[in-house]
């Protein structure tokens, strides 16, 4: 059943999140810290645990896959609703203090992937 | 007229599905026509997106894109937070628990050093811009970060509304930067990999930027990137006005 793809998502979603919003309490944040990426990893756990007990369907696969392939459109719907105007008129201080931490973080890119792979 | 009003109001999701359905129909058609395939339709379809998002925030005045246009209202939900959460947690069906271990502590160590550089220069684009205050130099640090460490730092150390609101826009800034520049960039800074997109996701940190840049770059890299910058902006709510502000006291 589709639905239960759909539901198994949502737990994760839900479960995730609300850890992100608990763990930023925790540390006295006003942030949800890593909601999505504590799910991320429930979700890539779990689905891999039903798979091998053969509890996967293609039907329940489905109903994740479908948001899966809703992501570009969701996200070009969030590109659609971003200040765009504030950022475009709010002057070289904002410009400058958004642009140059990209630039820097493109560069140090590939020196962190290399260190990375040396010590693996 | 009253009617369709009335209607839209009452099915702005569904109005929103049929929209971005038409907006990436026509960007895959300029994408095959116009530039042979060399940019990704996605990326076309971000871009309408970004420009449609700055023609509302010209005509309302508001601060949501286009959703704060009556009839596109439905943009505020389908783009929102929850939907895009959803989505990115979506596409992690399939991605490789080996490489999201192996490359754990590189994603710990890019998501620090995202936050100093980040931060940093943001504090030197104030000092070069006349700012001599610790409080307004972090806070203007932190809006380098995302635009949400931005405003949550600048309220705690007790910021002018002024500077919060620049902290606001650099991050903005930086969304967007990432957004457009993450495609172009891509092929020339070794971004191809899963390992390489987890080290990129904590460098860069917003979740918006990263996922919708490397969406347009190769989607099979989302849910690597994702799930390092999504511990960013919590990260650098804990630091910015604690250690980093600390620092700053130091010497301002």
């Amino acid at each position: 059943m589709i639905i239960y793809g759909v539901a198994l998502l949502a737990f994760c979603y839900t479960v995730g999140q609300l850890l992100g919003d608990y763990l930023g309490n925790l540390l006295g944040v006003q942030a949800n810290v890593g909601g999505v990426g504590f799910a991320m990893l429930f979700l890539v756990v779990l689905s891999d645990w039903l798979r091998k007990k053969g509890a996967l369907t293609l039907h329940t696969e489905n109903g994740i896959q479908f948001w899966n392939h809703m992501y570009i459109p969701i996200i070009v719907a969030m590109a659609a609703t971003q200040n765009v105007k504030l950022a475009v008129s709010s002057g070289f201080i904002a410009l400058a203090a958004g642009f140059i931490p990209v630039v820097l973080g493109m560069a140090a890119l590939p020196l962190l992937t290399r260190l990375a792979k040396k010590t693996q | 007229m009253e009617t369709l009003t009335a209607f839209v109001l009452k099915n702005g999701l569904i109005v929103a599905f049929l929209v971005v359905g038409v907006l990436m129909f026509v960007a895959s058609i300029f994408s095959t026509h116009l530039t042979r395939k060399k940019i990704p339709g996605s990326a076309l379809a971000i871009l309408i997106g970004l420009i449609l998002a700055y023609l509302g925030g010209h005509y309302t005045g508001g601060t949501k894109g286009i959703a704060d246009i009556p009839f596109f209202a439905g943009f505020g939900l389908l783009g929102g937070s929850m939907f895009r959460d959803f989505a990115v947690l979506a596409t992690a069906m399939g991605a490789s628990l080996l490489v999201m271990r192996s490359t754990g502590w590189a994603g710990v160590l890019s998501l620090f050093l995202g936050i100093f550089l980040s931060f940093f220069s943001g504090v030197a684009v104030g000092l070069f811009f006349g700012y001599t205050d610790a409080v307004s130099l972090t806070t203007l640090g932190a809006g380098a970060c995302t635009y949400i460490v931005g405003p949550v730092t600048g309220g705690a150390i007790g910021a002018s509304s002024d500077v919060i609101a620049l902290s606001i826009a650099a991050g903005v800034v930086k969304t967007l930067v990432v957004t457009v520049g993450t495609p172009f960039l891509a092929p020339h800074i070794g971004l191809r990999s899963p390992h390489a997109a987890m080290i990129f996701g904590g460098l860069m940190g917003t979740t918006s930027g990263v996922t919708a840049g490397l969406a347009a770059t190769d989607p099979v890299l989302v849910p690597y990137g994702a799930l390092t910058a999504t511990f960013y902006t919590g990260l650098g709510c804990l630091l910015c006005p604690s250690i980093l502000y600390l620092f700053l006291q130091l010497f301002f």
